[in-house]
């Protein structure tokens, strides 16, 4: 559809909050704690911060949460009894005040969950989820959003986008069909399109490097020093990949009690040294290097190749998040000057 | 700090050591740890109060060690964890160089690890008063409370093991919650697999920990599980009468006495 355009009021805004609260909905929205702003559960307005260039956890637990139950089980003498999660109805959830990277981030999540297999699971959770995002006023020398194809005002992913004018009040752009519901149900609250440019009121973001020539740079680059030398001080944590709201890779994990259990998807990391680890012993990623460079290889190289879309949306979490400041910008940018082998 | 510089180069220079660890210029205003190991690369050394990471946990990691004999700049929560370190049978004498930085921002070098204990008994490990109020306002708490209170704490943990990489004494090549046959703790981020990790964590460090905070500076999360750590400290200190690191104490945690004040353990 043609994204329409209308204006909401600042105090309109949080009438929008309250109806959506009002009717029952879950809401994720930043909340402040401590330096940090992190995606939580939100029941007031005033729990909402402004204050935050991205929040340090991204939002993809909506719809990939850290620990899935994908189905339980009860063995008895006679048989055993399966419920399957897949069956279950997802609440409704909304995404306040998400940044358009992240938005933007549930396109590869996406097309993860429904490559060779599609997660029956994930897609009615995503189903349910409405995006209403905020685009960036400010950024920080971790944000990139400008060199993976995307921007400060990028709508896509969103299903209202808005932006912040110099009056205080806002822009609504009204996406996808899902927005225009939004809209429908409070026609009250939005009013005629504003006079005011969405552009003067974005950040600005430079553009570091370009992703069409890292990706094909990388076809040539898996014997390098760049991996080893950027990874040295890799402690081989999962905070990266935690954070990160493209980031896909889980493990399966059963809970048994007795006769009966769950099994559960819980998140993994290519950064930890099991992670490849083969029951012989052999691990085909023995040290933090070749976990980097797959970490980099798989966002910009198997990915698009895979899937035209790139496992990276630039919001700069990984390096925010680093305890050993590894900056993910650092390789990318370096990469941007090698000379792959011949 | 060109005491410093010059001192690294020298050792890089002699071939005394292959590889300085130490603080670089990091990413927005953060330092970051950097692995030297051409002499005309000492002047990336920088020191200042930024320089919060503990280096120490670069000592036993694998591909570290395969740069050779390192030097290792070393303000005092570093040089706890060296003794530490030593007391476990992690690192060997010969084996390392220690550049400390005083308090003052002063070199100071050592001779033996013995020297770091005595240069440390003048800078014994404080709990804040910050701290420790908040350790004793959540003791009072009934138990309840407290336990709720650890529950919500740790709500946000996803298990991402920051804590864990970036502590010098979990050097264990094979953690417990890494351990499937059985499966000792839940793998899982829900309320039981959080607190089962972050208990055992801190009953694991009970006794070993130094205080250096590198668990809490590393959580993304911003949970406050340097409280356990520093909770234990003064548990410890106050059953068992020791507080900090030491080469010839033995862990109070994991050591056995005939004569334990505790029957069960007979």
């Amino acid at each position: 559809m043609q994204t329409e355009n209308y204006l909401i009021r600042k105090s309109s805004l949080e009438k929008l909050f309250g109806n959506l609260i009002g009717n029952g909905k879950i809401v994720y929205a930043p909340k402040a704690k401590g330096n940090l702003a992190l995606f939580d559960k939100v029941q007031a307005f005033g729990e909402i911060t402004e204050d935050y260039i991205v929040t340090a956890n991204s939002a993809k637990s909506v719809t990939f949460p850290r620990t899935e139950k994908l189905f339980s089980y009860h063995k008895s003498k006679e048989s055993t009894e399966i419920t399957d999660a897949a069956n279950n109805t997802f609440p409704d959830v909304i995404l306040w005040g998400t940044r358009p990277c992240d938005a933007a981030a549930f396109i590869p999540l996406t097309e993860t969950f429904n490559g060779d297999f599609q997660d029956i699971i994930y897609n009615k959770r995503r189903e349910k989820v409405l995006i209403l995002s905020f685009s960036c006023k400010r950024s920080d020398e971790y944000c990139f959003c400008t060199s993976v194809n995307s921007g400060p005002g990028n709508t896509a992913g969103s299903d209202v986008q808005f932006t912040k004018l110099s009056d205080g009040d806002y822009l609504a752009e009204v996406i996808t069909e899902k927005g225009q519901l939004l809209v429908k149900e409070n026609c009250n609250l939005f009013e005629a399109k504003p006079e005011e440019d969405k552009e003067p009121n974005l950040a600005i973001v430079a553009t570091r490097f370009n992703q069409e020539e890292i990706q094909a740079k990388l076809q040539n680059l898996f014997e390098n020093p760049v991996w080893d030398d950027k990874s040295r001080a890799c402690l081989g944590c999962g905070s990266c990949s935690y954070v990160c709201p493209v980031c896909s890779c889980f493990d399966i994990q059963d809970e048994a009690h007795g006769n009966k259990g769950t099994r559960l998807r819980c998140w993994d990391s290519c950064g930890y040294g099991l992670f490849t680890m083969h029951t012989s012993g052999h691990n085909p990623r023995n040290t933090q290097g070749g976990r980097w460079r797959q970490r980099i290889l798989h966002k910009f190289l198997y990915m698009p190749n895979k899937s035209k879309v790139a496992g990276c949306v630039g919001c700069g979490r990984c390096s925010r998040s680093c305890p050993a400041d590894i900056n993910i910008l650092d390789t990318l940018t370096s990469l941007q000057e090698e000379k792959p082998n011949e | 700090m060109n005491e410093l510089i010059q001192k690294a180069t020298i050792l890089l220079e002699s071939n005394s050591v292959q590889v300085v660890i130490g603080y670089g210029k990091g990413s927005a205003n953060r330092t970051r740890a950097i692995f030297i190991t051409q002499a005309a690369d000492c002047e990336k050394l920088i020191f200042d109060s930024r320089c919060i990471q503990n280096l120490a946990v670069y000592l036993t990691k694998q591909e570290i060690k395969k740069l050779g004999k390192p030097a290792i700049v070393a303000p005092i929560p570093v040089l706890r964890s060296i003794v530490q370190l030593a007391a476990e049978n992690q690192i060997a004498e010969n084996d390392l160089v220690v550049l400390g930085v005083t308090p003052e921002s002063e070199l100071v070098e050592f001779e033996s690890f013995a020297a770091i204990e005595t240069f440390l008994s003048t800078h014994r490990i404080e709990i804040e008063g910050k701290y420790q109020k908040t350790i004793e306002m959540i003791k009072s708490m009934p138990v309840s409370e407290r336990f709720a209170y650890w529950v919500k704490e740790l709500e946000p943990c996803f298990k991402c093991y920051a804590c864990r990489s970036a502590c010098p004494l979990c050097y264990c090549t094979r953690c417990t919650v890494e351990n499937n046959q059985p499966q000792w703790i839940s793998v899982a981020s829900h309320p039981l697999g959080n607190l089962e990790w972050h208990v055992m964590r801190a009953m694991h460090l009970a006794g070993r920990c130094t205080d250096c905070e590198a668990c809490y500076n590393a959580c993304p999360m911003g949970i406050p599980i340097h409280l356990l750590t520093k909770s234990m400290l003064q548990d410890v200190a106050e059953n068992f009468g020791t507080y900090g690191p030491s080469l010839d104490k033995l862990n109070a945690l994991s050591s056995f006495k005939p004569d334990d004040k505790e029957s069960f353990i007979r």
